[in-house]
């Protein structure tokens, strides 16, 4: 398959990306609003061409364990699933965090907590981006505001997963998930052969064959200082990242007044804002995070010392604010604007918390 | 160039339909497009509706709060939606089972009695189809051709005996407004 340009939803693009980049395997259980990602998988039969497994797990515990087994081997895997389906996977994607395995993870966020609502989201910033499961680990956690996006981190995900053995995810919302924009497709690439495989994980755990001994993958070890030394090494590889992988976008931050910082869609419904305050003679800038974790702390501490203050608008009832705070280091106010439960603000509605949380004179 | 646009109706009228169709021209047109629906439960039934972004430039918001153009199927529609045309805008309704008109005087308000077209057709499901032309004679955003050319490359190879039927449609709403 060529390069190609089509109109899809976030989430067939997923599918359609996996397939692309040479998936090995995807595990995962229906859940709205990413069911799409299963469907059209299920739809594209790539079993049948590409040799990549899909399977509808019997939940999402199995599933995010089938990808436990399958990454211990060095395959490319991944599951998807959304916000009360995520929590069900915590247990083990702490445990590839532990075994230092390569996996993606898509979590397309709804309203919680609990069952919560359908509707779009991004109150799962701190499970996400603060461990979600147990131990001192994190995610590379990518979070795409358009459609283009959710294709391109598909392969930006895998392989950095692959790059630091350690899991990646696609944090996003549920806007982005089912809305349609043109996407260009990223021509197929070949799976990897087992000899490419062999070779690009050592570690994995796929038979002796020529290497003399056998690789066991564990994330238990009952002796403490050894635990202790692999946690280190854990450590060591989260500032590895932090140091190479924040990756961020900026939008008139040169003249900027003010500041939002936002992630995801709700980044895009802001530029809107900024374009409607700009008219009236706001200076405001916005600054995306595109990886939650390693999060972009120097650039915001940048242009804290240059603007008067700084909103976040969420989906949620303030999260991401704490890391801007800690960013900021109390040189402006830091304030936080969102709506829950799976209400989506609209632009005028972020110009006016704009105007009356930062307290701007017009 | 920029149109924004929202249909909305009731689930099963086309209205999602009617939004993709819009869109796949777009695509077909060489514009950058959005294509955001309202994807509850609500669709079962109850209302849908759908935001529709078309620009030579690349789009900001999906999620808007005004409208260019707003197409409204149903009373609920009409009563949401009205306030959100921009002035200047363009709304467009279908009077079938409509009991309060619209009021607004600094839009152009006009009635598309697509039902009764669609009677005509003698085929209920061109409904947004005639919709969709007296949408484009109002605002001529993609030429009609890029819909033809977007409806046969997205329309099953099975179903392409209907294209002429779409194309009747496509013209008989142009050709109320």
């Amino acid at each position: 398959m060529e390069e190609e340009v089509r109109l899809m939803k976030g989430n067939e693009a997923i599918a359609h990306a996996a397939i692309r980049y040479g998936v090995d395997g995807y595990f995962g259980y229906p859940i709205t609003p990413q069911s799409e990602v299963l469907e059209t998988l299920a739809e594209l039969r790539p079993w049948e061409t590409t040799g990549m497994v899909v399977l509808q797990a019997e939940s999402e515990v199995a599933a995010i364990n089938m990808v436990y087994g399958g990454a211990a081997t060095g395959k490319a895997v991944m599951t998807s699933s959304s916000s009360p389906g995520v929590s069900l996977k915590q247990e083990g994607i702490s445990y590839l965090a532990a075994s230092e395995l390569p996996a993606l993870i898509v979590n397309v966020m709804r309203g919680g907590p609990g069952l919560g609502t359908i509707q779009p989201s991004q109150a799962d910033y701190f499970q996400a981006t603060k461990g979600g499961g147990h131990g001192d680990y994190h995610l590379i956690v990518l979070a795409p505001a358009t459609v283009q996006e959710m294709t391109d981190f598909v392969a930006l995900g895998f392989d950095l997963a692959f790059k630091y053995r350690n899991p990646a995810m696609i944090l996003a919302d549920g806007i982005v998930g089912q809305m349609m924009e043109k996407v260009v497709l990223p021509p197929q690439r070949p799976r990897r052969t087992e000899e490419q495989l062999r070779e690009q994980c050592p570690w994995a755990a796929c038979g002796k064959g020529s290497r003399g001994h056998r690789n066991v993958v564990t994330s238990l070890e009952l002796d403490s200082a050894k635990m202790e030394v692999n946690n280190l090494r854990f450590q060591e590889t989260y500032r590895r990242i932090e140091e190479n992988e924040v990756r961020y976008q900026e939008y008139f931050t040169d003249d900027a007044e003010y500041l939002i910082v936002a992630f995801g869609t709700v980044a895009r419904i802001c530029l809107k804002a900024i374009e409607e305050a700009r008219a009236k003679g706001i200076k405001v800038g916005l600054l995306r995070p595109i990886t939650l974790w390693p999060f972009p702390k120097e650039i915001i501490g940048n242009l804290s010392k240059k603007v008067k203050g700084i909103l976040t608008v969420e989906l949620n009832a303030g999260q991401m604010v704490e890391d801007v705070r800690l960013a900021a280091e109390c040189r402006v106010p830091v304030h936080h604007f969102g709506r829950m439960g799976g209400m989506i603000p609209n632009p005028t509605e972020i110009l006016e918390a704009l105007v009356s949380k930062l307290n701007i004179q017009q | 160039m920029k149109e924004e646009i929202l249909i909305a109706g009731f689930g099963g009228q086309g209205v999602l339909s009617m939004g993709k169709i819009l869109a796949y021209a777009g695509l077909m047109d060489n514009l950058e497009v959005t294509w955001m629906p309202s994807y509850g439960p609500e669709q079962r039934g109850g209302t849908a509706n759908v935001t529709v972004i078309l620009s030579d430039a690349s789009i900001s918001s999906p999620v808007l709060d005004t409208y260019d153009t707003v197409v409204a199927l149903n009373q609920q529609s009409l009563d949401k939606f009205e306030g959100k045309v921009k002035p200047g805008g363009t709304l467009i309704y279908d009077p079938s089972g409509i009991h309060h008109l619209p009021t607004r005087t600094d839009v152009t308000v006009v009635p598309v009695d697509a039902m009764q077209a669609s009677i005509e057709l003698k085929n209920s499901k061109t409904y947004n189809m005639i919709l969709l032309g007296a949408l484009l004679k109002l605002r001529p955003v993609v030429p009609v051709d890029a819909v033809l050319r977007g409806l046969k490359k997205t329309l099953p190879e099975r179903h392409h005996h209907l294209l002429p039927l779409n194309e009747q449609a496509l013209l008989k709403g142009m050709s109320l407004v």
